[in-house]
């Protein structure tokens, strides 16, 4: 076997860059396995990963987060982001029990609207406390799987009433003539049974992350009255289980001016780009000392990069015949640019290490499997 | 069909088509007074024990199988109930294996949960040697990453919260 070689810094880094031309992508797949590059060492070591790797945050809200994630590929991140939207559980109504509904939207409307509602609740309840509830056996007590530990009930009772208050021939708004005009999330009501008063307890009961979800609307007569069951879930099986809003990720863009932009050009190649990509600055002395390309253009104006992770990729100045071999477009090839938005159950930062929890997790079964099959 | 009626002359004449109650198997619900009181109490004996019973891990069945026509050193295996999220993951890790000469995977048909993994090894290894390690190298690539994703965040928050405990 050859002796393995380390290829140099800059080498390394072009090989991350997939570059985006006039009409076409080039290097889009990764090359980092053993034998890709004779003589280079390319195999899996948990120590180069992660000397390698690193976590930059932009951004941590509870329901909104953005961070990157520098030296991984693209597999596993696709792996998180698609754990993310599928299989991380959330509690979501499963089962509504209509006692009556006479309002205009159908029951089976209703019943999907009340679904796709978003709930909170205490954690420890919720992650801890709360299991997977299995359907009965055929045959079997349809209650008989049903416990405190693996289902919520819910209750939604509104009626519609005219209030006395408020003049006819004055008052247009619905919602001022009449008591309930507007059927809203903070109207379901929740009802704790057995420890789950201990563990939803204050504001940690189960209620809607938006109360202002307008659910239905009713008319002076019209009610509605139902029950309804909630159990744990995942994206997977239905979307109103999936705990995000979005989970998306976006490659790091790298805009590289090979030759120096200059005067009038400059200002053009700073508007081929979002607002903050693209500065112009003024030549410096030290400019044209360290850079040939920059001589004798001292005190002229020259575009430079400021923020390429602001760049939406528009490859507009590759349009201009004035650009042409000046500009390189390129996107990072290990650099991921995550966004998640969390519905609000979980925080969302909480909830991309949960899905590096759960792969983990998947991986260990599969292992277990694995020893069995051969056995 | 004839098989059938052999068997029925098995069956003691007096007990007909019906089975006889001696023969009916012992209920598993709690007696029929007992049950009035555990529906109505908080948590009563038979709901906890019935609870217990929930509770019980049902033994996974097994979801990964080696496919005919395998040697030692290529292999294809089939995972039932897994898609791209795995396949793509664990290709690209077993692919950094330096004893693999090849590694794919494919999801045969897009209406059937299953994911195959075509696995090809140099001599001295095993398909399922390198399928096992990469299942491992991917655990531990969770850790990493699960573990500078926290630090960075506490150090994002100016915190230095542990990591959530549950799951």
């Amino acid at each position: 076997m050859r002796p393995t070689t380390a290829p140099s810094e800059a080498e390394l880094d072009s090989r991350k860059i997939v570059g985006i031309n006039k009409e076409t992508v080039t290097d889009v797949t990764s090359t980092d396995f053993p034998g890709h590059y004779p003589g280079e060492d390319n195999s899996w070591d948990i120590n180069t990963f992660s000397s390698g790797f690193n976590v930059q945050f932009h951004q941590n809200e509870q329901f909104e987060a953005s961070f990157s994630l520098i030296g991984i590929d693209a597999s596993l991140a696709n792996a998180f982001r698609r754990i993310l939207i599928s299989e991380i559980p959330t509690l979501a109504i499963e089962t509504v029990f209509i006692e009556n509904n006479t309002s205009v939207i159908q029951d089976e409307v209703l019943a999907h609207r009340l679904g796709l509602i978003p709930f909170k609740g205490g954690k420890e309840g919720l992650l801890d406390f709360l299991k997977w509830w299995r359907k009965p056996e055929p045959g079997a007590d349809q209650y008989s799987t049903t416990f405190d530990f693996n289902t919520v009930s819910l209750e939604l009772n509104v009626e519609c009433t005219k209030n006395p208050a408020a003049d006819p021939d004055v008052e247009s708004d619905p919602a001022k003539l009449y008591h309930h005009a507007n059927v809203y999330a903070k109207d379901i009501v929740f009802t704790p049974e057995g420890r789950q008063s201990q563990y939803f307890d204050g504001d940690k009961a189960i209620a809607p992350v938006n109360p202002d979800i307008l659910i239905a609307k009713l008319r002076p007569g019209q009610e509605i009255r139902l029950s309804m069951h909630m159990h744990k879930g995942v994206g997977s099986d239905h979307a109103k289980f999936s705990p995000v809003a979005t989970a998306s990720y976006r490659l790091m863009p790298t805009i590289d001016i090979v030759k120096p932009i200059l005067g009038a050009d400059a200002d053009k190649f700073a508007r081929c780009f979002a607002p903050g990509v693209v500065a112009v600055e003024t030549v410096t002395r030290e400019d044209a000392a360290r850079d040939d390309a920059y001589e004798g253009h001292v005190g002229e104006r020259k575009a430079v990069v400021k923020d390429p992770m602001r760049d939406t990729v528009s490859r507009e100045c590759l349009r201009h015949k004035e650009f042409d071999g000046k500009v390189k477009l390129g996107r990072r090839r290990d650099h991921f640019i995550f966004a998640i938005e969390s519905t609000g159950q979980w925080d969302s930062d909480e909830l991309f290490l949960e899905s590096v929890k759960t792969l983990k997790l998947k991986c260990k079964r599969l292992e277990k499997q694995v020893v069995n099959m051969v056995r | 069909m004839a098989p059938r009626s052999k068997t029925r002359a098995d069956v003691p004449e007096e007990a007909g088509d019906d089975a006889t109650m001696q023969d009916a198997p012992p209920s598993h619900q709690p007696a029929a007074d007992d049950a009035e009181d555990a529906e109505g109490g908080e948590a009563g004996d038979d709901e906890m024990n019935e609870a217990e019973d929930y509770e019980e891990e049902e033994e996974e069945p097994q979801r990964v199988k080696l496919l005919a026509g395998s040697t030692a050193t290529a292999a294809s295996f089939e995972f039932a109930d897994e898609g791209h999220t795995l396949g793509n993951a664990l290709r690209y890790i077993i692919m950094k294996n330096p004893d693999v000469e090849f590694c794919a995977y494919a999801i045969p048909h897009p209406s059937e949960a299953k994911m195959n993994i075509r696995i090809q090894t140099y001599e001295g290894t095993t398909a399922i040697d390198a399928l096992q390690k990469g299942l491992q190298d991917l655990q531990e690539l969770c850790d990493v990453v699960a573990e500078k994703f926290w630090v960075s965040r506490n150090e994002f928050m100016g915190e230095s919260t542990p990591q959530p405990s549950h799951a």
